[in-house]
C-alpha cells in the first residue's frame, strides 16, 4: 500500500502527521518504508536518525557554458534562448547557470560549437535503516532543480528495494519478508511539479491542513490536483482549535465533496517538545490526546 | 525601488504573515509599497486585502508545438533535440506525440524540424493580476493553472509587471517556500531577502538550506524569528555562528494566530507594531 502526505500549504504538520503513521504502521506490523519527497526542505530523518547504508548521487540537471575562445559573438544562442538566460555585454555573451534550463538549444545551434553543457550532480539521496523501518530521502544541493525528477528517482529506488528484498540487498531478515508493506510519503507544499510525482501511482492521499484562510484555500487547489489520481482522499485538521469556526467551514466543504475529515488535532506544545526531542508524538507521549487522535486516523487510512 | 523578498526553506513559518502585514503598516506610515505575492502554486496574500479591487490581468503562457501529422516524416529529430523527453516518436506506426508535461517550452523541437512539419503555438500556464488598494494599484498576484509545472515564467512575469508598474519605494515579494528554482527566481530579482524562521529542528535545517543557498547566489539577508518561543535555543546558536543578522523575533500568539486564520491583518497593537516597526528600520538601512 502506498500512502501520500500532502498539504498545499507549508508547516500545516506535514512531517509530524508522516513521522507518527510510520511509528503507528510498524506497530501495526507493517513492514514500513518511509519516504521523504521534500527534497528542498527534508526534515523525517531530523525525527529518525536513520543509519545510512545507501547514498546515491542524483542528476539534478544541466546547463550550458560558452568557451569565450570559441566563441565569434552572433548572437544566435542570445536571441534564442526561451529562458532568458543569456545576457550581452560589451565582452560578449554569458549564460547564466541559475536561469539556464539545460535545454540545449543554444549548443545544438551554435555555429562554432563554442557551447557545452556541465551536469550539476552534487544533490545526494539517501537510505537507512530506523526503529520502525527504512528510510529514504533526498537532499537537493541548495540552489539546484528538478525536484521532481528527484522524487521520481527515490520512488524508483524504493521500488527497486521492495523487488530485491528476497536477494537481502537491503539487509532485510526473513521475518520482514512475510509481512504487508507499506510506503508512506511525506509530501512537499505546493502543487507543483514534486507535488505531482509524489501523487503518482499512490493508493490513498491524505491531506493535511489547518483552520486557516490559506490552509483551506491551498487544501482546494491541492485536492482539485488529487482528484485527477482517482484515488481515496482523506483530510486532518490540525491545530483546529486555533480556529473552530474555520475548522468548521473546512469540514463543511470536504462534506459537500464527500472527502472525510478523519480526525481534528488540537494545537499542544507537546508536538513541538516531541519534534525538539526528536521524536514523533506517538514515541514521546503515546498518551497524549494527539497521539490518541493519530492512531484513530492512521486506522481509517488503513 | 527596493526589492525584498520575504522567504524561508520550510513552508508556513509566517511568510504570508510577515509580507502581508509588513506592507499594510509601511502603508498606514504613507510608504509607497507594493506587495506581490509570487507563490504561485499556493497565493494566498490575497485572502488578507479583502476590499481589494481587481484591475487588470494578464495570461501568462508558454510555447509548445503543434504538430502537423500530415507534413511529418516521423524522422524522429524533433524527439532527439528534446532534452525532456517530451516527444515519442514511433516510426513503425508512423506516430508522434508530445507528453506535454514533460514539456518546457523552449521550442528546440521546432528547431530541429526540417519539414515544416512543428507550427509554435501557446499553452496558459498562469495568470498575473493587479489589484488596487488603498486607492492605487500596489498588489500583485500571480497563480499557476492546477496541473501545471511550470511555476518559474508565472513568477518571472509577476515580479516584472510590479517593477514598472510603477516606480515603487519597495516591493514586498511573497516567496515560494524551498530552495529550488522558484526560490532562486525570486531571491536573484531581490535586494535583500528576509528569510522568517522557526527555532525547531525542522526550522533550523531548512533555514541553513536557505542560507547556503543565498551565499552561494552573493544575496545578503536577513532573519526574522517567528513564533520564537515555540522551540529551543539551537537556533540562535546556528545564526552566531553563521554571523545572521536578527532583524525581528515575533512570540506565537493565540490571537495573532486567530487573526491570520480569517484572513485578518494582526490588530494594530504597540507590541505587534514594534516587530514590524523593526523591520522597516532595517529596510531604511539599505
Amino acid at each position: 500500500m502506498k500512502v501520500a502526505v500532502v498539504s498545499g500549504k507549508g508547516g500545516t504538520g506535514k512531517s509530524t502527521v508522516t513521522a507518527s503513521f510510520v511509528a503507528l504502521a510498524d506497530e501495526k506490523g507493517y513492514d514500513v518504508t518511509a519516504i521523504d519527497c521534500d527534497t528542498d526542505a527534508s526534515n523525517l530523518f531530523l525525527v529518525y536518525n536513520p543509519k545510512i547504508d545507501f547514498e546515491k548521487h542524483f542528476l539534478t540537471g544541466v546547463h550550458a557554458v560558452i568557451d569565450q575562445n570559441r566563441c565569434s559573438k552572433c548572437g544566435i544562442c542570445y536571441n534564442n534562448c526561451a529562458f532568458d538566460a543569456i545576457s550581452r555585454t560589451d565582452d560578449g555573451f554569458y549564460i547564466d547557470p541559475v536561469s539556464c534550463d539545460g535545454c540545449k538549444l543554444c549548443a545544438r545551434l551554435c555555429p562554432n560549437g563554442a557551447i557545452s553543457l556541465i551536469e550539476s550532480n552534487s544533490s545526494m539521496i539517501y537510505g537507512g535503516k530506523f526503529q520502525h523501518g527504512y528510510i529514504l530521502y533526498g537532499r537537493m544541493s541548495p540552489g539546484e532543480e528538478n525536484s521532481g525528477k528527484m522524487v521520481s528517482a527515490i520512488r524508483e529506488i524504493s521500488r527497486e528495494k521492495q523487488d530485491n528484498t528476497n536477494t537481502n540487498n537491503y539487509n532485510k531478515t526473513a521475518e520482514d519478508n512475510n509481512k504487508e508493506s507499506i510506503e508512506i510519503l511525506d509530501g512537499p507544499p505546493g502543487i507543483g511539479c514534486p507535488v505531482i510525482s509524489t501523487l503518482t501511482g499512490i493508493d490513498k492521499i491524505v491531506v493535511v491542513t489547518e483552520p486557516t484562510l490559506s490552509g483551506l484555500s491551498d487544501m482546494k487547489r491541492v485536492i482539485e490536483l488529487a482528484d485527477s489520481f482517482s484515488c481515496e482522499i482523506f483530510v486532518i485538521i490540525n491545530k483546529y482549535d486555533l480556529n473552530n469556526k474555520v475548522a468548521d467551514d473546512i469540514e463543511l466543504w470536504c462534506k459537500t465533496k464527500d472527502i472525510p475529515v478523519i480526525t481534528k488535532i488540537p494545537f499542544d506544545r507537546q508536538m513541538i517538545n516531541a519534534i525538539i526531542n526528536n521524536q514523533c508524538i506517538n514515541d514521546y507521549d503515546p498518551k497524549s490526546i494527539c497521539s490518541i487522535k493519530l492512531s484513530e486516523a492512521f486506522n481509517k487510512i488503513i | 525601488m527596493k526589492t525584498i523578498a520575504i522567504a524561508s526553506g520550510k513552508g508556513g513559518t509566517g511568510k504570508t504573515f510577515i509580507s502581508t502585514n509588513l506592507y499594510k503598516l509601511m502603508l498606514d506610515k504613507n510608504i509607497n509599497v507594493a506587495l506581490a505575492d509570487v507563490d504561485v502554486e499556493e497565493p494566498n496574500s490575497l485572502l488578507f486585502f479583502k476590499e481589494a479591487k481587481e484591475s487588470t490581468y494578464k495570461v501568462v503562457d508558454e510555447f509548445r508545438p503543434d504538430i502537423q501529422t500530415d507534413k511529418c516524416t516521423f524522422c524522429g529529430k524533433c524527439a532527439e533535440w528534446c532534452n525532456y523527453n517530451a516527444i515519442m516518436v514511433i516510426p513503425r506506426m508512423k506516430k508522434i506525440t508530445l507528453i506535454d508535461d514533460l514539456c518546457h517550452g523552449c521550442q528546440a523541437c521546432q528547431f530541429a524540424c526540417e519539414y515544416g512539419a512543428i507550427l509554435p503555438s501557446k499553452t496558459d500556464i498562469g495568470k498575473v493580476t493587479s489589484f488596487i488598494y488603498d486607492n492605487k494599484i500596489n498588489l500583485f498576484e500571480g497563480k499557476m493553472i492546477i496541473s501545471k509545472s511550470s511555476a518559474t515564467p508565472v513568477i518571472k512575469e509577476t515580479i516584472k509587471i510590479a517593477k514598472n508598474h510603477d516606480n515603487y519605494e519597495y516591493l514586498i515579494l511573497d516567496s515560494p517556500p524551498g530552495t529550488s528554482c522558484p526560490f532562486i527566481q525570486t531571491s536573484v530579482r531581490a535586494d535583500y531577502v528576509i528569510l522568517v524562521a522557526e527555532p525547531t529542528p525542522f526550522g533550523i535545517s531548512d533555514l541553513r538550506q536557505s542560507i547556503e543557498t543565498l551565499k552561494d547566489l552573493k544575496i545578503s539577508y536577513g532573519i526574522v524569528i517567528n513564533k520564537c518561543d515555540l522551540g529551543d535555543n539551537k537556533l540562535k546558536e546556528y545564526l552566531a555562528e553563521e554571523n545572521a543578522e536578527i532583524i525581528s523575533e515575533i512570540p506565537f500568539s493565540k490571537d495573532i494566530a486567530h487573526d491570520y486564520s480569517v484572513g485578518n491583518i494582526a490588530s494594530n497593537t504597540d507590541t505587534v507594531r514594534e516587530y514590524f516597526t523593526n523591520i522597516i528600520n532595517k529596510l531604511e538601512t539599505l
